[in-house]
């Protein structure tokens, strides 16, 4: 290769880099979600539009993202951290990267339960986990609840993802919560026994391997069904037909539930874009958009689920303080890796 | 410099953090010591057997499309490990093509009905690794055996030695070091993967400091965790120069075009088949399945896409071109100095290769805000000016952190390449008054030039393909290939990654196809010019 073509190409290779880094705009926002990029987008364009903020998005695992954060420190370009779980949320505050805000629209928007008491986070969407099963071989009565899936004489295989998943963290956080240590513990001995395979893949692989056989009961979000019932691929819709949904514990204390959510960064440099962004999210636009296109519970009590969403009807949602379930998340990975849950 | 995060990393085996240590010794440790251990071994052995065995078919003997595997051997190399593993996944699934024909065929209709591999597993993480690791042996073996002097192989067979004999006992040993060498390099490859492992579910080293690390919230304990793996590196690393030590000297410079054996029909055809099947299952499949699914999925190839892949393709290039100056100098430091202590600090500097990308990112985003951090109070306590953070999350950072990874292809390459250059030609410019520098320039650089290439071309199609550092160290808005994949693959939407895949094996392959042209180039006595391959 001759020197010239060398140069040239190098050249044509400098400029994005260069592009990318000269932005500088009077209103922005930026943004670190854990929400994937794909998800999001679209809200953040309408956002745009509507207010005229700008924004800048980088988005990571949460856990990565938090991490990154306790590291930049007073000097983090992030104005916004956005989950899609409230286990990260909190361990965001107790790390002290975010900051209180208090709004009155989020306040109107956003029930108490679904946030921070202290302001420093806001949930934007409920979440919840719940049991499947496959209907032509599964007695729904002897899996109704979180409990009965550990049992020794349950007879079922179990399929569910890795304990690495937060979703299954605030699960077992939630156990600990409501029947302490030791017991939550033989909890997870008790489901691990009853696992059908080692635990793989993400939530729609659960689904989709009880409808295939290779297990008979599984745990996951109702948005990856909602996806699947939505989904005009004729092999998802018989994923669907195979298999039903179930919500544990409505006779007790109502079924686990998650938050994803969002917190203004400690060193935000565009507090008021940030605000503006977050009762955005909680407002009736992006409420709809979270439940019409990713299949989630708005928080908003103004706003209906739609669709599909609506279809999979009215469930009892545990009303625990997800800040005291969260507390034990530490504990909960720690039980899981002695249970042999990886 | 380049040093850095890596000792940053090693500091680390200092803090004590007893507690979580004996959690982890009691519950997850073993399994992820014994599960990296099998995967090595397993991918070890299968690299070797398929590296070692087409190189010496392709070189030595004849029989139909040998000039066709020739560089048809390499190309499964430009496919990452973690979008084989998608791939097949994809196609071997319940839900996937093969299964569903089966199932068709023979009327069953749940999986209770029939046994089916399953490919989420050690030993497929380990085939997948296998088909995309094995060019690395391929190549350096098939340098190898290209280099072998004609005279050494007549010996041989003038005393007696059948074609196997031959093989075995006279090109075999000789090759050794550059075997060993490509070994190494898929080893490391294996050793530091994330996104298959975790992929398929399997807890390696790797996947157990990423939870310590994200999951666990201790830092320090993953960082040691990365320091032992480092330690067991560095022993792979000097195992493989102390192999080259044992290297003799051969070469009397007789050359002539290589003698190819004869095979008979059966053989010609068995050797056709065993060379095809890495061609097959790691190159033709995977891309036949990326095309048809790309196609299917046409709607994600759009604007942003076309940024993502100039984005990937700047951040590549500018890394190559990074990693290869560094490595000059590196090389030639060594060269001038040649010290112990310098010969270490080499090593540690070029031990980037081995290590996982999130682990490098910890070791760099660790000092690098520090700095930042206490410039920046420091220019507020003195200015009253807050400096911000002037190597966090950027481009700069970035690239960086790419260099330091794959620091090792450019240094290996530059290294042998410029081992060529006989200290004599050096001992003749300085006496006729060249300073070192223009040495470097005037002499080294001419005769190692398409060596330089080469290293650029390896490091340009590693940075592609990389994911975890990238991942973690990118500045706002910063999306490649790699990431927009992975989104897509993890998020159960492996047809609609396929694009984002196919876009990343393409990049590759081109280098491929120069870096194949320039191996069967590098005989010596060739007409053409002679680079060093990696």
């Amino acid at each position: 290769m001759k020197p010239s073509i060398f140069l040239t190409l190098f050249a044509l290779m400098i400029v994005p880099a260069l592009a990318s880094t000269a932005t500088s705009h009077a209103a922005e926002v930026n943004i670190y979600s854990a929400r994937q990029e794909h998800l999001i987008k679209p809200l953040l364009d309408t956002f745009t539009q509507q207010t005229g903020i700008r924004y800048r998005l980088l988005t990571g695992k949460g856990p990565a993202l938090l991490e990154r954060l306790k590291n930049e420190g007073r000097n983090s370009p992030a104005d916004v951290l956005i989950t899609v779980d409230v286990g990260n949320l909190v361990a965001a505050k107790q790390a002290g990267v975010l900051q209180p805000v208090s709004s009155q629209i989020l306040d109107h928007n956003i029930p108490s339960h679904y946030r921070d008491d202290d302001g420093f986070w806001y949930g934007l969407s409920a979440r919840s986990r719940v049991i499947f099963y496959a209907k032509d071989r599964v007695d729904p009565a002897r899996v109704d609840t979180w409990e009965k899936l550990a049992e020794p004489a349950l007879g079922y295989r179990v399929c569910v993802r890795s304990s690495s998943n937060i979703y299954n963290q605030s699960l077992m956080a939630a156990m600990i919560a409501h029947h302490g240590e030791e017991k939550a513990l033989d909890w997870a001995f008790g489901l691990v026994k009853n696992f059908g395979r080692k635990p793989q893949d993400n939530d729609t692989g659960q689904i989709r391997a009880v409808a295939a056989g290779e297990c008979d009961v599984a745990i996951a979000n109702t948005y990856y069904y909602a996806r699947l019932m939505a989904s005009a691929d004729p092999a998802d819709q018989q994923v669907v037909e195979k298999v039903a949904l179930l919500w544990p514990n409505q006779a007790g204390r109502g079924t686990h539930m998650n938050l994803s959510g969002a917190g203004i960064a400690r060193s935000a440099k565009h507090v008021d874009a940030a605000l503006a962004l977050i009762e955005f999210l909680s407002g009736e636009t992006a409420q709809a958009f979270y439940s019409a296109q990713n299949n989630e519970y708005p928080v908003n009590p103004a706003v209906p689920s739609s669709g599909i969403v609506s279809e999979m009807g009215d469930f009892k949602a545990d009303t625990l303080n997800l800040s005291d379930i969260e507390k034990h998340s530490s504990q909960a990975i720690r039980l899981m890796d002695r249970a042999g849950w990886r | 410099m380049a040093a850095l995060p890596i000792l940053v990393i090693l500091f680390y085996l200092f803090t004590p953090s007893e507690q979580v240590w004996s959690h982890l010794a009691a519950t997850v440790l073993p399994g992820y010591i014994t599960n990296s251990l099998v995967l090595m071994i397993s991918v070890g052995a299968g690299t070797l057997v398929l590296g070692t065995g087409t190189a010496w078919l392709v070189t030595m003997t004849s029989f139909a499309g040998r000039r066709f595997f020739e560089w048809a051997l390499i190309m499964p190399l430009a496919i990452p490990a973690y979008v084989i593993a998608f791939t097949y996944t994809g196609l071997l699934e319940y839900s996937g093509p093969v299964q569903m024909v089966l199932r068709d065929f023979f009327g069953w209709h749940s999986s209770a009905d029939y046994w089916f591999p399953r490919i989420r597993s050690l030993p497929g993480a380990a085939i997948m690794m296998v088909l995309v690791f094995y060019p690395y042996v391929y190549m350096l073996a098939r340098a190898a055996f290209l280099e072998q002097s004609v005279s050494v192989l007549d010996a041989a067979r003038t005393l007696g030695r059948s074609a196997r004999g031959t093989f075995f006992h006279i090109a075999l040993p000789l090759a050794r070091p550059a075997i060993v060498g490509g070994l190494a390099l898929a080893l490391m490859e294996t050793l530091n993967d994330f996104g298959t492992v975790e992929f398929f579910a399997v807890d390696t080293f790797v996947t157990g400091i990423y939870r310590t690390w994200l999951n666990l919230g201790e830092p320090e304990t993953a960082a040691q965790l990365g320091a032992i793996l480092m330690l067991f590196v560095l022993a792979l690393v000097l195992l493989e120069r102390w192999s080259r030590k044992s290297k003799v000297s051969h070469t009397i410079g007789t050359y002539k075009n290589l003698p190819r054996y004869r095979l008979s029909r059966f053989k010609a055809t068995a050797a056709g088949v065993f060379c095809m099947t890495p061609v097959f299952f790691g190159f033709l499949v995977p891309v036949a399945a990326m095309v048809v699914w790309t196609v299917q999925s046409r709607e994600y190839l759009d604007t942003t896409f076309a940024r993502m892949a100039a984005t990937s393709i700047s951040l590549s290039g500018i890394t190559a071109l990074a990693a290869v100056s560094v490595a000059v100098i590196l090389a030639y430091g060594q060269r001038l100095a040649p010290a112990k202590g310098n010969f270490l600090a080499v090593r540690v500097a070029t031990m980037g290769y081995a290590l996982p990308g999130a682990v490098i990112a910890l070791g760099i985003i660790i000092p690098f805000t520090f700095v930042d951090n206490l410039v920046d109070s420091l220019a507020r306590q003195y200015f009253n000016h807050a400096t911000g953070l002037i190597l966090t999350g950027t481009w700069a950072a970035l690239i960086f952190a790419c260099v330091v990874r794959f620091l090792a292809v450019s240094f290996n390459t530059v290294e042998s390449s410029m081992a060529r250059v006989t200290p004599a030609m050096d001992g003749v410019s300085r006496t006729l008054g060249m300073s070192a520098a223009r040495t470097l320039m005037r002499v080294h650089g001419p005769i190692m030039r398409p060596s330089l290439l080469t290293a650029a071309v390896l490091v340009f199609v590693d940075v592609m393909k990389e994911l975890p550092a990238t991942f973690m160290m990118r500045p706002f808005g910063l999306h490649t290939l790699a990431i927009r994949s992975y989104e897509l693959a993890s998020d159960g939407l492996i047809r609609e990654s396929s694009g984002s895949s196919l876009a990343i094996v393409c990049a590759g392959i081109i280098p491929v196809i120069i870096l194949s042209l320039m191996i069967s180039g590098s005989r010596p006595g060739n007409k053409t010019r002679k680079p060093e391959p990696l």
